[in-house]
């Protein structure tokens, strides 16, 4: 897959020190399973971190700790979780429960769709499905947003975004991003506040769809 | 007994725990690392009594997991600390780690010698690396990896040194894809 749109350098080391919120860290572990760039960058700033714990200054372990450790190896190894078939990667099966077919869809109007999955309250994650030439309503960004896309494309003023490619917007952007025609775009999006719609239709119904 | 050596070779040792269950091996990777996973976790805001656990517990994943080590891509240290970071998540945030998919390993049922001794040189590399920077960019290092910092602070790039670590890692994730294809 060939990606044109990545992960930023500043939001790949708050992932690698593990400080975003639930439904950030889903998007991006989603664009890592596909993505060995960022896989790279990633195990970079990761390393980082290798480095930190090495002088982070140690404090002395309780006595008997190493007997009490040896105590909790009983419990099963985990296994790997691999790549499987299928339009989802693991993190994203994982929260979803399966993959395309599993998801459990709410219809947002103009033929959007919208699946909200559980996630830690500091921010929202959801599937959107945008039928092929429809477009999600003019917006602003209260905080960042980010979309990944899992197939089909979109086109906002800023590029446009195929199969992989993650668009990271904040407060400076107002976009409305139009589904390509020829396939039903399906993307997988993350906010950490609501967004600021300029239309009155989207603004009166946002309570509702907690979008 | 005093503390292992600076040069100790924690890889070596980690192939003893994962190849023969070495609790020796073990021993020494735990004397090292657990007071360093306490410290750590502790700068991130947990309790002593807390640390003190979750310290045995990621030592534990250390013994678990071994046999998913994979020091082309990354040392002890950095493997270490990401067990950590995703116990200190759990534990302190209460929340799940969404995670990458794993990479399984390829037909070569061990890596490549050459490529685990790069990986270790270029990990010292960046560590003397970062112990060079200025001191305002390191505490604000520093801060972001204790948790200090919050994602919407960590706006601009950070000037790490990562180019050629980064590479190293590349070529290792291309010769893993290449041998799974
Ligand atoms: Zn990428
Ligand atoms: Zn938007």
């Amino acid at each position: 897959m060939t990606m044109n749109h990545h992960i930023s350098e500043p939001m790949l080391m708050a992932y690698a020190a593990g400080t975003l919120p639930e439904a950030f860290n889903l998007v991006l572990a989603t664009h890592l399973s596909l993505c060995d760039d960022c896989r790279a960058q990633l195990a970079a700033c990761e390393a980082v971190g290798g480095a930190l714990l090495q002088d982070a200054g140690s404090v002395a372990m309780d006595a008997g700790s190493f007997e009490a450790c040896l105590a909790r190896l009983a419990r099963p190894t985990p296994a790997p979780r691999l790549a499987a078939k299928g339009l989802f990667p693991a993190p994203l099966r994982d929260y979803v429960g399966g993959d395309l077919s599993a998801v459990q869809w709410k219809p947002l109007g103009m033929g959007v769709r919208q699946a909200i999955l559980t996630t830690d309250k500091l921010a929202t994650a959801r599937l959107l499905y945008i039928p092929a030439g429809h477009g999600v309503p003019d917006h602003g960004h209260r905080g960042i947003e980010l979309t990944l896309v899992l197939q089909g494309a979109f086109s906002d003023s800023t590029s446009r975004f195929g199969p992989g490619d993650l668009e990271i917007a904040n407060e400076d952007l107002d976009h409305t991003p139009v589904a390509e025609a020829g396939m039903d775009c399906i993307c997988l999006a993350a906010t950490d506040a609501p967004l600021r719609f300029s239309g009155l239709i989207p603004r009166l119904a946002q309570p509702f769809l907690r979008i | 007994m005093s503390e292992p050596q600076a040069e100790t070779d924690w890889t070596a040792l980690l192939g003893q725990v994962r190849d023969t269950q070495d609790r020796a091996a073990f021993a020494l990777l735990f004397r090292h690392f657990a007071p360093r996973i306490k410290g750590f976790l502790m700068k991130s805001g947990a309790s002593a009594a807390l640390a003190e656990e979750c310290a045995q517990d990621v030592m534990a994943t250390v013994w678990q997991k071994a046999h998913l080590f994979d020091p082309a891509r990354a040392s002890v240290a950095t493997w270490v600390f990401t067990i950590a970071r995703n116990r200190r998540i759990d534990a302190l945030r209460k929340s799940r780690r969404p995670e990458p998919e794993d990479l399984p390993w390829g037909p070569e049922a061990e890596p490549d010698q050459q490529d685990a001794l790069e990986m270790a040189q270029e990990t010292a590399r960046l560590g003397a690396a970062l112990a060079q920077l200025p001191e305002k960019q390191r505490a604000l290092i520093e801060r972001a990896y204790f948790g200090d910092l919050s994602h919407s602070e960590i706006a601009q790039e950070t000037g790490l040194p990562l180019g050629t670590i980064k590479s190293r890692i590349r070529l290792a994730l291309d010769r893993l894809r290449h041998h799974m294809s």
